[in-house]
């Protein structure tokens, strides 16, 4: 039943020689780049490609007003390839570079165990001046050249832990990125973490033919497949240079943190932790050394305090209880409380004040009695559903302050610090608690825990009459003029409750009974409260939060020393020095400043 | 009498082709990916252990092939389409993301590519198809169809963002052109091409005065009939709005990688860094080995990993700086062997659905050859498409060599078809 169907196998001529056809054509193209160019061909015995990497610089870091924090400067490293390295004579070698035999043979094989013919790093860093005396003799040892490398410098002492360090890629960090090879380095903590990808830029590539005599000859096609490296973006940060030195200076011999934010951007302006460390140690051939002996150092300079240092807030916390019984609707700001000083029950007061107290007064005189009552009655109001009800309104206001959450901005390695949940104390409680149970909450003690850069933070949003901007460092990028932003925070309390607590923190400083009356500073208003953390394993922790001036807040702070006892005592002096230092620029107190530097009553 | 064990019939001559050709695959991925830590090709922790697993899982899926009967693929031909384009919609709503398109399934610790099996099925379904004896391929009806079973998979794979593997599918024209198909249609794609890439480098308006003097030239030589005059002008009036089309074409509908990679191979671009970047290491890599290569595992270029993905896409440039130009001649010239194997042994099948089958694949392998090796050398745009039996990788060499077994199984059977 064959139809007739024309046959159309002659057709497999043309289709073959299609095939044909097309494997002429690639072995022509393969002639000509194989055999009759001469450009790609550098297979002789005696040349050699040599892929010299460009490194690019890594972008500079200024502060607010441009200052220079970090910048740049050139060392050299030694390159080695391990095939090219033949009838080297060690001993000149040695000599020459001021090494040992142990640490030649150790180096090569290190290089020879990473590959055989990719270039390696034998000698890291090597300075300008001792690059001069070498550079002249390298001939004398094929395989191995130099390459220009930058490493960071730092023209102030200051912000180690915000400004982080850069160190050689480790293994699993190259495997995550394929941009990095062994002896790149890499951000490896605060701003040069983070911002790795912005300020390292792109690498080039220079690709020259080099002879036998390890001389580099010419450029390979005429640098046809060179690449230029692209240098990395600079960046500006919020920081205040002069007013991270000064809170250095103040905090010398003690341990505790700083943490001074811009209210009305987020914007971190000082962030100190002490003990610290000069960040030109971390740089060169010393990181490593340098690195160990601080890690092992008791005092843990390494640790930044200001963001992964925990603590009750103690009466700093006595705002944030105020200001959710006056949205509740349960008091409002005239309300008054009865106080019996130290005979009050079930807290007793630790301040001398007169009976009853208001918000005004209960602030000033951080009036512990008055804190509860306000609180008790929030919690057993009717016009809750039950007390747990009133827990939540609480846990809701409190955890919108910032409290209880990491910062999830440029800063790395926040914590988030603790607010008890229901579920917390039903736990613990078995299900049957009540205000009483939970008391010490009233008095920012108890289960509380932040960070000083969350006190800060609340210090800018009490300032800034309910609201903030995620805290930061960077302000902006060095490539254009937009600051960068975060995402703003707006708390559900109306602004009239934040003026009255305003206006009772302003009396801190200013009225009779004062707690930081004594830190007053002259023409600058400041809103404020100390505050004293029990330490169960030793001194209580000196805490301030302050915010100036009270109208319009240009700078919010928390200062806590540890075992360093009364807020008033050290940390709220602190605080008054580094705002008047920043608003004004200058100190007008020198025996304030004095007390602080001198005194050696310092807190074991 | 008695007939010989499966074994004893296939065709030696492809098989060994075929072994030869993954053989030297296995080498290359060896000479790419070389470890000095890991030196023995055995080692499963490297390309060339797990590529070596590869190879073996194939032939035993090819040996279990050809103890199947051979009627299998041909009855089974629709069902094996039909699981391709399920593959294919699948990876669409599960698929997982590798180099920007969306075209891997993943089942536990094995990745997948729908798309090498719908090569596979849409060949398959082809040849079941056109092999009917009632099918006639000058008919509209039939051609409709036969296109319908080459694009559906087209149009599935496009969706995924994978311009690379969907446009294998276009080789199939030469297989409807074997089966019958007008030859028209091979000119006025050829000529649509060339078209297309002579308006990306030169104006317009020169392209039109030169189309303009041809057709003055075809009427001088022509007989002027009214009929010819009019095919001739509709023809110059269709080149003319298709140059004018082009420039909307290439920058609207191409995206923008793929049009970087079209003006690097013009040399209206230079892109060192990027695109550019791998053509430019993959020449020099080529290029250095000169006429008789560096020597197996002395290639720098590809010591250096200058060449990314040298053990998949751009395999090709291992051969080409440790075996020079012999080595890229013997290798081209066992592809070619492949290829005129399979057609000579198409030709001979008395089954039509085994011949046209035949061309499928041999189709597909040129294809992928010529696509291959011409980006590797700047002759051709960077389209990522394997090296059939050389590039490393698991679903690419596994569906190869099925096809490849499939074919010996049907040549095998050949006898046993009335």
């Amino acid at each position: 039943m064959i139809k007739n169907k024309i046959n159309y196998s002659q057709r497999k001529y043309v289709i073959e020689s299609v095939f044909i056809l097309v494997a002429i054509i690639l072995l022509i193209k393969l002639f000509v780049i194989q055999i009759v160019d001469d450009s790609y061909k550098h297979s002789s015995d005696t040349n050699t490609l040599r892929y010299i990497t460009q490194y690019p610089s890594r972008g500079k870091i200024y502060d607010r007003n441009g200052k220079l924090l970090v910048y740049n400067d050139a060392v050299y490293d030694l390159m080695i390839i391990p095939s090219q390295a033949k009838d080297i004579d060690t001993a000149s070698f040695c000599k020459l570079f001021n090494i040992n035999n142990t640490t030649y043979n150790n180096n090569l094989k290190k290089a020879k165990k990473y590959s055989n013919i990719t270039p390696s790093i034998f000698i890291s860093q090597i300075t300008k001046e001792e690059y001069g005396r070498i550079a002249e003799m390298l001939y004398h040892y094929p395989g191995f050249y130099f390459q220009t490398r930058t490493i960071r410098q730092y023209p102030m002492p200051i912000a180690a832990h915000t400004l982080g360090s850069i160190g050689e890629v480790t293994k699993p960090e190259m495997e995550k990125d394929s941009y990095y090879q062994l002896g790149d380095y890499i951000g490896k903590s605060g701003i040069e973490k983070y911002y790795e990808k912005q300020l390292r830029g792109t690498k080039g590539l220079k690709i020259t033919v080099v002879d036998v005599h390890n001389r580099e000859k010419e450029r390979f096609m005429n640098g046809a497949f060179d690449t230029l490296p692209e240098p990395g973006t600079d960046i500006i940060l919020g920081l205040d240079a002069d007013l991270q030195a000064y809170g250095e200076h103040l905090m010398a011999g003690k341990t505790g943190s700083i943490v001074a934010i811009e209210p009305t951007t987020g914007q971190i302006l000082a962030m100190v932790s002490s003990p610290t460390y000069d960040p030109n140690e971390l740089v060169g051939r010393k990181r490593g050394t340098r690195y160990n002996e601080l890690l092992k150092d008791p005092n843990k300079p390494l640790i930044n305090r200001a963001i992964s240092g925990t603590y009750p807030p103690g009466s700093t916390f006595k705002m944030i209880n105020g200001l959710v019984s006056l949205q509740s609707g349960v008091i409002n700001a005239n309300t008054p409380y009865p106080c019996n000083g130290p005979t009050s029950a079930p807290i007793k007061c630790t301040h001398y004040h007169g009976s009853p107290v208001r918000l005004y007064d209960a602030i000033e005189n951080s009036c512990n009695p008055y804190f509860w009552q306000a609180f008790q009655d929030m919690m057993n109001s009717k016009r809750f559903e039950n007390q747990k009800a009133a827990f939540k309104f609480w846990y809701d206001l409190v955890t919108s302050f910032g409290l209880g959450r990491a910062v999830k901005t440029d800063i790395p390695f926040t914590v988030s610090g603790n607010i008890p949940k229901i579920e917390f104390y039903d736990k613990v409680y078995r299900g049957v608690w009540n205000a009483l149970t939970i008391r010490s909450l009233s008095i920012g003690q108890g289960e509380i825990l932040v960070t000083p850069l969350q006190l800060a933070n609340v210090a800018a949003a009490i300032g800034n009459e309910g609201y903030y901007y995620d805290p930061h460092y960077i302000r902006s990028f060095g490539n254009t003029d937009d600051s960068v932003s975060f995402e703003k925070h707006v708390i559900n309390i109306e602004k009239r409750h934040f003026k009255d607590v305003k206006i009772g923190m302003q009396s801190v400083f200013e009225g009779e009974h004062g707690t930081a009356k004594w830190s007053k500073i002259p023409d600058i208003t400041i809103g404020g409260k100390t505050g004293t953390a029990e330490n169960p394993h030793g001194q209580d922790h000196s805490i301030f939060m302050a915010f100036a001036p009270v109208d319009n807040p240009q700078i919010a702070i928390a200062v806590v020393v540890e075992n360093a006892g009364f807020g008033s005592m050290w940390a709220a002096p602190i605080a008054s020095l580094m705002i008047e230092k920043y608003i004004r620029g200058y100190v007008t107190r020198p025996n304030v400043e004095k007390r602080i530097l001198t005194t050696n009553e310092n807190p074991k | 009498m008695r007939s010989k064990t499966i074994i004893g019939k296939i065709d030696i001559w492809l098989f060994v082709i075929y072994l030869a050709l993954v053989t030297i695959g296995l080498l290359s991925i060896y000479a790419a990916a070389f470890n000095e830590a890991h030196p023995h090709i055995y080692d499963f922790s490297q390309n060339y252990g797990k590529q070596l697993v590869f190879i073996g899982v194939s032939l035993l899926v090819g040996f279990i092939i050809l103890l199947i009967d051979a009627k299998f693929f041909n009855a089974f031909a629709y069902v094996f389409y039909g699981l391709s384009i399920f593959c294919l919609l699948l990876v669409l709503v599960v698929g997982s993301k590798i180099s920007g398109s969306t075209s891997w399934i993943q089942l536990g610790p094995i990745s997948f590519q729908p798309s090498e099996f719908a090569k596979f099925g849409t060949a398959l379904a082809l040849a079941h198809y056109l092999g009917k004896l009632d099918t006639d391929l000058t008919k509209f009806k039939t051609k409709l169809t036969a296109y319908g079973i080459v694009f559906v998979p087209v149009l599935l794979i496009l969706a995924q963002g994978d311009a690379g593997s969907a446009s294998v599918f276009i080789i199939f024209l030469l297989v409807l052109y074997r089966e019958g198909m007008g030859g028209k249609i091979l000119i006025i794609g050829l000529v649509a091409a060339t078209l297309f890439i002579v308006s990306l480098c030169v104006s317009k308006w020169y392209i039109m005065i030169i189309l303009v003097v041809i057709f003055a030239l075809f009427l001088l030589m022509i007989n002027r009939t009214k009929k010819n005059i009019l095919l001739l002008t509709g023809i110059l009036i269709a080149a003319c709005a298709f140059v004018f089309s082009v420039d909307f074409a290439f920058n609207h509908i191409l995206k923008q990688h793929q049009r970087t990679r079209i003006n690097i191979i013009l040399g209206k671009e230079h892109d060192t860094k990027g695109v550019g970047y791998n053509l430019n290491q993959s020449m020099i890599a080529i290029g250095s080995g000169g006429f008789s290569g560096k020597g197996y595992l002395n290639g720098t270029m590809t010591k250096y990993n200058f060449v990314p993905e040298q053990h998949t896409d751009f395999i090709f440039c291992t051969v080409g700086e440790e075996s020079g130009f012999i080595g890229c001649f013997f290798l081209i010239a066992l592809y070619i062997a492949l290829m005129l194997r399979i057609i000579h042994l198409a030709e001979r099948q008395r089954s039509p659905f085994s011949r046209i089958y035949g061309y499928g694949i041999a189709c597909i392998f040129f294809f992928h050859f010529a696509i291959n090796i011409g980006m590797t050398i700047g002759l051709v745009p960077v389209i990522g498409i394997p090296l059939p039996f050389l590039s490393y990788g698991g679903s690419s060499l596994l569906m190869f060599s099925m096809m490849i077994f499939v074919f010996l199984k049907q040549d095998a059977n050949r006898m046993n078809i009335l």
